[in-house]
């Protein structure tokens, strides 16, 4: 199966390095064709220009669930069939995570002030969300502070595991709670109800931070491959040199 | 009581690089397998497997029965590592009680071990109180107190005074007349017939997947 | 043999925890403190206090439930007692359960004892104790057992006391609302079912998958 087979991380590696620039192109092409229909794209009847900041902020959140989501998966399958490209795969994710997270919240207190007159409200879809943030914190810091990789990736796989009880009620929070957050309109039963001049440049920037996130995530796994090998070649250099 | 160990091309990682490599072997009731070899090769980590500690990965350690050949339930052996297992604050005489509760020893056992092991005078002490020595005879107590047919022991002599070594090692002959197996790792020579086992350097190559 | 053991190892963690008084007095001593800074902090006028009493009860109860996790599986994690509790006959997940359940009693329970008394003290009327008191046994038990999830992940790494916090805090925010809103609800006369059952289902939760998390995560420090 191509999926075992590629599993071998020194194949991964080898594999993947020639897709990376040309994920790295498409994520730039994307980037401009997205921010040029944004900004062509008309107005708001009522927000007027500061719809824009949908743009950046929807696509961004979409991530923050995506890629917790991913390493959820990478998780499971390094703590079942303890994979080592699972565990890297799911290490290397959390820190993209954690910063589209952090974009998300961000740009979303930004639409906030001039939308709802306020920058923060401690609504269910923010608090929710905010709370995935501090769980990627929690796995960057966990992994951090375990010296052994094997216990570092089982430990963090567990805590990404429990942590995912976090991503339906993100999802669902509008619907549960009835805040200031407006509801789904993208992905609904019924289809969108955004309108389609806002629609395109909407999905053409998702699809660019999707492209950015696998060329930044192709990058990071392979950095952690090669930082595994460095490892076990020191730990054979230190056991001929100083056991047998 | 009768119980034997298969070992059938057992595969052992330590982080991500391989410590044994399709290791096999076998120990029949009655044996005793010294296991021997440099530091780091991997003697602690097999014994911990063949405890249940760390699942293997690759290959498999059981416990055969004579007459079933299913594969016996893991609870059948004592494990005795570098850690002693003791909580500094309490006294030596609860920790005993407590073990022999847990493990579900009998009565006569604990007071068999007391005796055996010479253990009476340290029973009112706190066990931060104990030399390192006298840390490892309350151990070595539990092998007596609940009879478990496998023993496996990490370096047990290491601590032990000339008296108290000669008592374990009666007390380890004693087990396998009666027809239990041990698995031991040892740097100086057991004082009566054992099967050696030689960990070589394995090939420690970085292994993935 | 499995009562007995599991009835041994719960007396010996019982012993651990209540030994020289320290976890119980702790835990109690720091749940004071808070609660005194929080007039301190806040201006002592009966009004604000009374308001905000469940709430900030509630989250004083978390943070010294925090307290005496780190301990819950390091001593033994370093002496080396989970080599011996491993060889007994009982499931690493039960023995993990009865760790905590012996935390419990030994700090959570008079913790929640102590409930409904810093509620009162902070302005809250009397009728709640009863309210307050099961709010507090359910939410403290359901602490304990998140809680121990949070140190078995953290075993045996550096900082571990932080970590354990940054960890847990997150999951101890949905019993800490549910808590203050049973409060909020018996006060303002609204039923108090909602928030009850909510609580009680939150606790199963922790019942349900915080022994399987503690198994996996010891399984997995214990190599």
């Amino acid at each position: 199966m191509i999926i075992s087979w590629l599993a071998n991380p020194e194949r991964f590696s080898k594999v993947f390095a020639p897709v990376r620039p040309w994920v790295a192109g498409l994520s730039l092409v994307l980037f401009v064709w997205g921010l040029y229909l944004c900004f062509v794209s008309p107005e708001d009847y009522q927000q007027g220009d500061t719809v824009r900041i949908m743009y950046i902020h929807v696509p961004a959140a979409w991530m923050a669930l995506f890629t917790y989501l991913v390493m959820g998966v990478a998780s499971f399958f390094g703590l079942i069939f303890r994979h080592a490209l699972a565990d890297a795969a799911a290490k290397a994710a959390a820190p993209i995570g954690a910063v589209f997270t952090a974009l998300a919240l961000i740009t979303g207190s930004l639409w906030g002030k001039p939308m709802w007159g306020t920058w923060w409200e401690w609504d269910g879809r923010m608090t929710s969300v905010l709370v995935l943030f501090l769980f990627y914190i929690g796995y960057i810091a966990l992994h951090a502070s375990i010296e052994d990789e094997q216990r570092a990736a089982r430990s963090t796989a567990i805590l990404a595991l429990i942590g995912l009880i976090n991503l339906p009620i993100i999802k669902f929070s509008v619907d549960w709670w009835n805040t200031l957050h407006q509801g789904a309109s993208v992905f609904r039963p019924g289809g969108p109800t955004v309108a389609p001049a806002m629609l395109w440049p909407l999905l053409m920037m998702a699809l660019a931070y999707k492209a950015l996130f696998v060329w930044l995530w192709l990058i990071r796994i392979d950095t952690e491959i090669l930082s595994r090998k460095y490892n076990g070649l020191r730990a054979r250099l230190g056991f001929r040199e100083g056991g047998a | 009581m009768a119980l034997s160990l298969v070992v059938d091309a057992l595969s052992l990682k330590k982080g991500y690089r391989h410590l044994i490599n399709d290791l096999s072997f076998f120990v029949a009731p009655g044996e005793c397998v010294a296991l021997t070899g440099a530091n780091g090769v991997g003697k602690t980590t097999l014994l911990r497997t063949l405890a249940g500690f760390i699942r293997p990965d690759g290959g498999r350690a059981r416990y055969v029965d004579g007459v079933d050949p299913e594969e016996s339930v893991a609870a059948q052996a004592h494990y005795l590592g570098h850690a002693e297992a003791l909580s500094p604050g309490r006294l030596a005489g609860a920790e005993l009680d407590f073990q022999r509760a847990f493990l579900g020893g009998t009565a006569a056992g604990q007071a068999e071990a007391i005796r055996r092991l010479n253990l009476s005078p340290l029973l009112e002490l706190e066990t931060r109180m104990l030399s390192a020595g006298q840390k490892r005879r309350l151990s070595c107590a539990r092998l007596i107190m609940a009879r478990r047919p496998v023993w496996l022991l990490d370096e047990p002599m290491s601590p032990l005074d000339t008296e108290h070594r000669a008592k374990l090692a009666e007390l380890m002959q004693s087990h396998l007349s009666e027809g239990g197996l041990i698995v031991c790792a040892v740097h100086d020579p057991l004082p009566f017939e054992v099967r050696e086992l030689r960990l070589m350097a394995p090939a420690m190559e970085t292994v993935y997947g | 043999m499995t009562p007995s053991s599991s009835l041994a190892l719960l007396r010996r963690d019982l012993g651990l925890s209540l030994a020289r008084g320290g976890g119980p007095v702790l835990a109690a001593g720091f749940f004071l403190t808070l609660m005194a800074m929080v007039p301190l902090s806040l201006g002592p006028e009966a009004q604000t206090l009374s308001k905000i009493a469940p709430g900030l009860t509630w989250l004083c109860l978390a943070l010294a439930s925090l307290l005496s996790l780190e301990r819950l599986f390091e001593r033994d994690y370093e002496d080396g007692v989970f080599d011996l509790l491993r060889t007994g006959p009982l499931a690493l997940e039960w023995v993990a359960f009865l760790k905590c359940l012996a935390q419990w009693l030994g700090t959570g329970l008079i913790l929640s004892l102590m409930t409904p008394v810093v509620m009162i003290l902070l302005g809250a009327p009397v009728g709640v104790a009863g309210w307050a008191l099961v709010a507090a046994l359910i939410g403290s038990f359901s602490f304990a057992l998140i809680g121990g999830a949070g140190a078995s992940l953290t075993l045996g790494s550096r900082k571990g006391g932080v970590l354990i916090a940054l960890l847990v805090l997150p999951f101890y925010v949905p019993p800490v609302i549910f808590g203050a809103g049973l409060m909020q609800a018996f006060v303002t006369g609204a039923p108090v079912s909602q928030a009850l059952s909510l609580l009680c289902a939150y606790g199963l939760f922790a019942l349900a998958l915080g022994p399987i998390a503690m198994g996996a995560a010891l399984r997995s420090a214990l190599n």
